[in-house]
């Protein structure tokens, strides 16, 4: 086991991101998510380390958009992490978990996915990283690590992971045969772009995107059950919503209700099974909790399928929901008090 | 075991750095912790707190509505955080800088001079770890040897020298404490 350390998740993100040797780094400072940047310049990472970091709270991801899609379109590996806020605009520094449609959904144009990772936890903030660039390369895809100002400010224990040595250059002409690494004499051209107008190419393109999209719905979905057993209604909350619905699920079960949580942990892909699975095992209704005037629901809503109740309540504007008003919603909304 | 403790005063007065040598010692006891700081608009307007939960069990919400203890430093902080006391719980206060009173009948209540007793100490940096110790005096939720481990990793090196300062001041608030009802 590594070192254990009290940190900040915003600390545990930037330390995690040199450990597994980030070479690049692009930040727009904001609060709640100053300290990544802060972090990073203090410890001059480019003395203890070819992977790049993207980090920014809501208003700098929304200028990030356009790279994301050129990102995807290219098929070029990239981390970037989301400590939201509130919005729209420039909204306020409060947590929030408004900025699921962007991240889940596109942002940028074309028919694209970016997975992405929710943590819960400061030791998740720094364990998503390794997890990150691990997808980024398997599948040259970008990777959003989906937190928000609660997870990015608060101090828990966290194991960090090992400092991993920069891959040499033969080690990525290697592993990586798509790397630009400089055209030597006899050797094909290799072109990194999105841009192709050729359009049969462009639709094989495309089709090979979707492709690639498909195994990654198929193999790297992630969740967590919290009392789902012999639950009868069942929270959906990710991140800082997750660890206050856990509460409400405690709350709940004290109160002699059989009440669960899923947690998706990928929000992209989502885990569309694990709700159809809970309701082949007769869940009745879902309570879809975010810091949001309603996005995940949507996804609630399309696992469901009309086959079991699924409303939204949440917070927004930066008030954080308390775990007794989320168990509240579930009894009035759902269970029907 | 789980304390759920809220922490409130004026910026300045170390609230947060107690807050964090109370999780450090939490880890040093093998428990679990959450340090969750307010980082918003009330910082920018002079007032701090931070909820720090201590468990044997995985920390849920590290967002609360409702403490078991309340350790209170400025007048602001008690009229916003008497009310959010459990049944049962318990309120710390320093008296300096308290026009009101906290009045509920419900919890157990107790004071301690923390400003005076570092001027008596002739340091006021150490107003934090007075408090400290009061607190662990009530709630003696960890061993004064993890409190000094907790220091150790929290402090940067070059303020080690300064770890038994801090632990004669846990003391004096450990000695210092009174019941108010």
């Amino acid at each position: 086991m590594g070192e254990l350390k009290l940190m900040k998740g915003n600390e545990a993100l930037a330390e995690a991101a040199i450990r597994c040797g980030a070479d690049a780094y692009f930040g727009y400072p904001i609060t709640p998510q100053s300290e990544v940047i802060e972090y990073l310049s203090e410890q001059n990472p480019y003395e203890r380390t070819g992977m790049v970091v993207l980090q920014s709270s809501s208003p700098g991801v929304c200028l990030k958009q356009e790279g994301l899609a050129y990102i995807a379109g290219a098929e070029v590996p990239c981390v970037f992490a989301d400590v939201v806020r509130g919005g729209p605009g420039l909204g306020t520094i409060q947590p929030s978990q408004a900025d699921y449609f962007q991240n889940t959904k596109g942002g940028g144009n074309g028919d694209y996915r970016n997975i992405v990772l929710a943590p819960a936890s400061v030791q998740e903030m720094a364990d998503f990283v390794p997890l990150g660039f691990e997808l980024a390369f398997k599948y040259r895809m970008a990777v959003c690590i989906l937190s928000d100002g609660a997870i990015g400010q608060m101090m828990e224990k966290v194991v960090l992971p090992e400092q991993k040595a920069r891959l040499t250059e033969e080690e990525i002409k290697a592993k990586y045969p798509w790397a630009l690494t400089g055209r030597k004499r006899g050797t094909q051209h290799r072109v990194i772009t999105s841009l192709d107008l050729d359009s049969a190419r462009m639709e094989e393109h495309n089709r090979h995107l979707q492709r690639k999209y498909d195994e990654v719905t198929k193999n790297e979905v992630r969740y967590e059950m919290i009392d789902c057993d012999d639950a009868e209604y069942v929270f959906v909350a990710y991140g800082s919503s997750a660890r206050i619905a856990q509460k409400s699920v405690q709350l709940g079960r004290a109160a002699g209700l059989k009440v669960g949580l899923l947690r998706p942990i990928t929000l992209w892909p989502y885990p569309t099974q694990a709700i159809r699975n809970l309701i082949d095992k007769g869940v009745k209704g879902f309570l879809s909790v975010e810091l949001s005037c309603g996005q995940m629901i949507e996804d609630v809503l399309l696992a469901c399928n009309g086959r079991a109740k699924a409303e939204h309540f949440g917070r927004v504007g930066g008030i954080i929901h308390t775990p007794e008003e989320v168990l509240e919603a579930m009894k009035k909304q759902i269970i029907g008090e | 075991m789980t304390e759920e403790i809220i922490i409130a005063g004026f910026g300045g007065q170390g609230v947060l750095s107690m807050g964090k040598i109370l999780a450090y010692s939490g880890i040093m006891q093998d428990k679990e912790v959450s340090w969750m700081p307010s980082y918003g608009p009330e910082m920018r307007g002079g007032t701090a707190n931070v909820t720090v939960i201590v468990s044997d069990e995985r920390v849920c919400s590290p967002i609360l509505n409702a403490f078991d203890t309340a350790v209170i430093l400025n007048q602001q902080s008690l009229d916003k955080f008497e009310d959010k006391v459990k049944p049962g719980g318990y309120l710390i206060y320093d008296p300096n800088g308290i026009t009101h009173k906290p009045t509920r009948k419900d919890i157990h209540i107790y004071s301690i001079e923390g400003a005076q007793l570092a001027s008596d100490m002739g340091n006021s940096k150490v107003f934090n770890m007075i408090i400290l110790g009061a607190f662990l005096k009530v709630r003696p939720i960890i061993d004064n040897k993890n409190v000094e481990e907790g220091l150790r990793h929290s402090l940067p090196e070059r303020a080690h020298k300064l770890i038994p300062l801090n632990m004669q001041a846990v003391q004096v608030g450990m000695d210092n404490i009174k019941a108010e009802n």
